[in-house]
């Protein structure tokens, strides 16, 4: 075994003792509430066609991005409240707060929007960073976060307006979305308290519904504290002609920009029939842990990386 | 030349608006649904200024095509040091502060592997270690054993260099250029 490794293993094992703590205080949050753990298939013929997320293929098929499309034929079979940790592959994404293989926490709610989703996370958070030791604050780089409840939220289009001088939900650019997200509405963020920001626009709804009383905006909500993105939380949209239509739209794009071929998750938009009313998240466990952990990048808290695999 | 911005990484030359950069630091980020963010920390090779830039995914930058060249180091001149293509004899200065601690390693007449942009001359590829002589070290402190102590020794390109007691005048030791530290003794001076 190389010197280096034994090193740099020696390194993170504080970290990585944390890591197997903050799960097991996350299983005991949801078994609490009678949450079933689940799991669902790494490798499937079909995923969720997304713009901006290169999958992994396996042979013919695709490497999971996301529970998420297997997590819902559950809850279209009746199962109520469940929750899974699940290894999720993004291709080309590697940085900071990035590795192409990561674990991501999803739970779901039957006849639940955002809003109870967003105030689950932000029980759960707090819940695991009571029996870690902390109080009501963390401290992550250097800046102390209080992480007491509720957490401050903002709708997408007051965070625009505030940091980049323009409204994304009455115009439509989302190259700009994404650039000006990056160098103005995320450093507008106070740093020294969680975000929530809420109500994206339409056009990036991608699997959650629609406001009913506003349909320029998506119930969807993003999770943000000391500068990491945490978490997406979708009302779900449960309408599966919509949601086939939103998945052509999103297989034409694949097709233009990256010419991929993607197959259309014909199961899921079977099965999503009966989806009833739910709420759900995505929350990227490895950076919870970085802020745990007070790690600068998420090498910091992984065994091994791509890199190092 | 056009490069994908995803495969610019730490080191690589960059042309805009007509300046040559290089790239210091490359962070990636990607809000979770959106596009790949390239977020570059770069220092123009002239005026060794900083600038960040920002790159959507899909973006192309236009990579610097280097070439290298052997040269000789031929003199100082204010803050220029003189090198010279053996077969042109066409000869391109380089400034002392591009050079940072390269500098200390030219011996007059030693020749180089110069980085070429176009016909401008960008910076030194010099090998890893370098033997210098020792050209003036105090004499061995009485009562020094030949342990950690270390002492000041000057080498013969005027570099100052901590050296264990037991280097004398006429050695030849081993510098490792990229840090300036010494490294071992190749040859004792007579």
């Amino acid at each position: 075994m190389p010197e280096d490794e034994v090193i740099r293993l020696a390194r993170r094992r504080q970290n990585l003792e944390r890591r197997a703590l903050i799960f097991q205080y996350i299983r005991d949050f949801f078994n609490e509430q009678d949450f079933l753990e689940v799991e669902t298939p790494i490798r499937a013929p079909a995923i969720a066609p997304e713009a901006f997320i290169v999958p992994f293929q396996s042979e013919d098929w695709y490497l999971a991005a996301s529970p998420e499309l297997h997590m819902k034929r559950l809850l279209a079979a009746g199962y109520e409240k469940i929750y899974q940790f699940s290894h999720c592959f993004r291709k080309g994404e590697r940085g900071r707060w990035h590795n192409p293989e990561f674990i991501m926490l999803e739970w779901y709610r039957r006849d639940a929007d955002y809003q109870k989703i967003i105030e689950d996370t932000e029980k759960l958070i707090t819940s695991v960073a009571g029996k870690l030791g902390f109080k009501k604050s963390i401290k992550y780089q250097g800046q102390t976060i209080d992480i007491s409840l509720p957490w401050p939220r903002i709708t997408v289009s007051e965070a625009y307006l505030k940091s980049a001088g323009w409204d994304p939900t009455t115009k439509n650019d989302p190259e700009k979305f994404d650039v000006d997200f990056i160098d103005k509405v995320l450093p507008g963020f106070a740093k020294d308290r969680p975000t929530v920001l809420l109500e994206y626009p339409a056009e990036q709804a991608s699997l959650a519904r629609l406001n009913p009383g506003n349909p320029k905006v998506a119930e969807r909500a993003e999770v943000f504290i000391g500068g990491l993105e945490l978490a997406n939380a979708y009302s779900e949209l449960a309408d599966a002609a919509e949601q086939a239509k939103r998945f052509r739209e999103a297989i034409e794009q694949i097709k233009n920009e990256r010419e991929q071929v993607m197959p259309m998750p014909e199961k899921f938009l079977e099965a999503m029939k009966k989806l009833p009313e739910c709420g759900g998240i995505a929350l990227g466990i490895d950076r919870l842990v970085m802020l745990f952990c007070d790690a600068e990048k998420i090498d910091d808290v992984m065994a091994f990386t791509a890199d190092e695999a | 030349m056009d490069t994908e911005i995803s495969g610019v990484k730490k080191n690589t030359k960059l042309v805009i608006d007509g300046a040559l950069y290089n790239v210091i630091e490359v962070e990636f980020t990607k809000p979770g649904k959106g596009r790949s963010v390239y977020r570059l920390r770069m220092q123009n090779m002239r005026d060794g200024g900083v600038t960040d830039r920002t790159y959507r995914s899909g973006e192309k930058v236009d990579a610097a095509s280097m070439t290298t060249e052997e040269e000789q180091y031929l003199y100082r001149e204010s803050d220029q040091y003189i090198f010279m293509n053996s077969k042109s004899y066409e000869q391109h200065g380089i400034s002392e502060k591009t050079l940072g601690i390269k500098k200390n390693f030219l011996k007059e007449g030693q020749t180089v592997i110069v980085l070429m942009f176009g016909d401008e001359a960008i910076d030194l590829q010099l090998p890893i270690t370098i033997d210098l002589k020792v050209i003036d070290t105090e004499t061995a402190l009485r009562g020094a054993t030949i342990t950690a102590q270390m002492k000041p020794s000057v080498v013969e390109t005027g570099y100052k260099v901590d050296t264990p007691a037991f280097i004398k005048v006429g050695d030849v030791i081993k510098i490792d250029t990229r840090t300036g530290v010494y490294l071992e003794r190749v040859s004792t001076g007579k």
